[in-house]
């Protein structure tokens, strides 16, 4: 993994639109995301996260606005060179014909070969790691098919990680994993930050988890409204039950803040 | 996944299949000849000198064998790539309508006692038809989603079942059994092996660079966007492709079932789901058992001949059925 401290920063999006069948969901939205960095998102269902979250990884145009990645915009990068440089969790994954878990995780070294390249020790080890970061080491050989729904989240992780982007968007990274491997999955994140300096934007639900890991917060109104800062200001009791249309308390112990359902 | 060498490895060892399929169907026959008369036959210099043999097997045997080998490894290419574009197993190259349109070309001029060059073009003229049908009315909205443009072709295709019976009803006693044989796919029409060689050579050509990239858009357009494939594009060269396989495929043998439903599964399940080794692979196992099927459809009850649309469904039917059966031991890698 290399670390980047060039200038311009991993993600910026400038007065950005997002909308889904002519329903504006976020509006002028500005945001700079650099390495080290772990911003999350939330909001209701169907406020828009995964649309965003696809259009800041150029997968779908903006209504308005613009996405630069790495200080260019998509246009300017071939795909494969954009696959290089961020790689996105997607919220479900299919699989028509059958593979192993190896193969899977594998898969992730696609842009880093060449057209007629075949995965090599290096790309093996890689993926090894990978699978044992995701606690999956043992399970190389095993059918996907016959993995678990956990399983097969920790292995859409892994090769993610086998894709060894700068930077990670993560759509609901923690759906189906229990709490051991929840709180895994966010350390992991944080010795990304740490060590390698990527960026993360991550599609999360529980707001203590938020609170806990992520530096920065973006709150998705599904009305076009939106705000964002650090997670210690934008996440209240009173932001959080305006967000889900839900009354919440704060906890207080010590120095840390918790939020329930009222 | 197979290491490269193992995956060289296969392909070599199917393209030796092939060629000894060929070289049983050269000898084969109502004149049936050693291998050594085989050999004489094709590299002997003057007519004179290899005599009835040399003119059976270079006039007769050895341009069907081709012929076969080409039209099966078109068929079974497409019918991966058609697994591949619609993400469903049951995808065959016939799904999408095409050999329905080249029937009803090719009905339509046998009906009417054309001459087998217009028979070819009607065919050649009706699969390319059916094509650009199904892809207009498919892409109509510019949202091309594999349901729909698997419901254009299966809609497609009954219309043109529907034409065809309606030719077949309609037909005089005399034509009536060329044109059943034709449905049923036969290669004694089959007068040139060079534009199925040809096709196929090329074909190849254009689609193995991609191996990677399909087998990521097998998993899924999004994960195959993710990762930098050009999803648009690619899902267009393949529909082409895989369209124009077919109708040169039916132009020359009618059409053929199951090659190319039943051999990219025969691959699959003997060497996993690598489209790197997949495609070629089956255009290997698809052409030697077309060839194989056919020197058979004209052996068995000689002179008669079989059509061997049914002879290719009679042997690929066990034999998927015992690999299907048969747990799959992958873990080889």
């Amino acid at each position: 993994m290399t670390s980047t401290l060039s200038t311009s920063p991993l993600l910026a999006a400038h007065q950005l639109d997002v909308a889904v069948s002519g329903k504006t969901l976020v509006r002028g939205l500005d945001l700079t995301l650099r390495g080290g960095e772990t911003l999350a998102i939330l909001g209701r269902n169907g406020s828009g996260k995964t649309t965003l979250l696809h259009t800041l990884a150029g997968l779908r145009p903006a209504s308005a606005g613009t996405v630069k990645l790495c200080g260019r915009p998509y246009a300017e990068h071939a795909p494969r060179a954009a696959a290089g440089l961020r790689g996105l969790l997607a919220q479900t994954q299919s699989d028509a014909f059958p593979a192993s878990v190896l193969e899977t995780a594998l898969i992730g070294r696609h842009p880093h070969l060449g057209r007629w390249a075949w995965e090599g020790a290096a790309d093996e080890r890689i993926a090894g790691e990978a699978l044992a970061a995701t606690g999956l080491a043992g399970l190389e050989q095993r059918e996907v098919h016959t993995l678990s729904g956990g399983e097969r989240q920790r292995l859409a992780i892994a090769t993610l990680l086998t894709q060894q982007p700068q930077l990670y968007l993560l759509d609901e990274p923690l759906a189906h994993l229990d709490l051991s491997h929840q709180i895994a999955m966010l350390e992991l994140v944080q010795r990304y930050t740490g060590d390698c300096r990527a960026g993360f934007v991550i599609v999360l639900h529980d707001m203590n988890l938020a609170l806990r890991y992520c530096r920065r917060a973006l709150l998705l109104f599904g009305d076009g409204r939106w705000r964002e800062g650090p997670s210690e200001e934008v996440l209240t009791a009173e932001s959080l039950g305006e967000l889900y249309g839900h009354p919440l308390r704060e906890l207080r112990d010590g120095a840390g803040r918790y939020f329930l359902a009222a | 996944m197979p290491s490269r060498r193992r995956a060289l490895l296969i392909l070599l060892l199917l393209a030796v299949t092939a060629l000894a399929s060929v070289a049983v169907s050269l000898a084969a026959g109502s004149l049936p000849l050693s291998l050594g008369e085989v050999l004489r036959a094709l590299t002997g210099r003057d007519a004179g000198d290899v005599g009835l043999a040399g003119e059976v097997v270079r006039g007769l045997r050895l341009p069907r064998a081709l012929a076969g080998l080409a039209c099966g490894g078109l068929l079974a290419l497409a019918g991966t790539l058609m697994q591949v574009l619609l993400k469903n197993p049951l995808a065959d190259p016939y799904v999408l309508g095409i050999s329905g349109g080249a029937s009803v070309g090719a009905l339509f001029a046998m009906l009417f006692g054309l001459p087998l060059l217009v028979m070819h073009a009607g065919a050649f003229a009706g699969a390319l038809a059916a094509m650009l049908l199904v892809f207009g009315l498919a892409h109509g909205d510019g949202s091309w989603t594999q349901t729909r443009l698997l419901l254009t072709g299966v809609i497609v295709a009954a219309g043109c079942g529907a034409l065809v019976a309606l030719m077949l009803s309609v037909a005089p006693e005399n034509r009536l059994r060329g044109m059943l044989f034709w449905l049923m796919g036969d290669l004694s029409q089959a007068d040139s092996p060079w534009p199925g060689l040809v096709t196929l050579v090329l074909g190849l050509a254009c689609v193995l660079p991609f191996s990677r990239d399909l087998g990521l858009l097998a998993r899924g357009e999004l994960a195959a966007q993710i990762l930098g494939v050009p999803v648009a594009r690619l899902r267009l060269l393949i529909y082409a492709l895989a369209s124009l396989f077919t109708a040169v495929a039916v132009n020359s043998a009618g059409s053929i079932g199951f090659i190319g439903l039943i051999v990219p599964h025969l691959v699959r399940l003997a060497t996993g789901n690598d489209l790197r080794l997949l495609l070629p692979a089956s255009v290997l196992a698809g052409g030697t058992l077309l060839v194989a099927a056919d020197t058979l459809a004209r052996t068995i009850v000689a002179p008669q001949q079989l059509p061997v649309g049914v002879l290719t469904a009679l042997l690929g039917v066990p034999a998927f059925l015992y690999l299907l059966s048969r747990q799959p031991q992958r873990g080889a890698a």
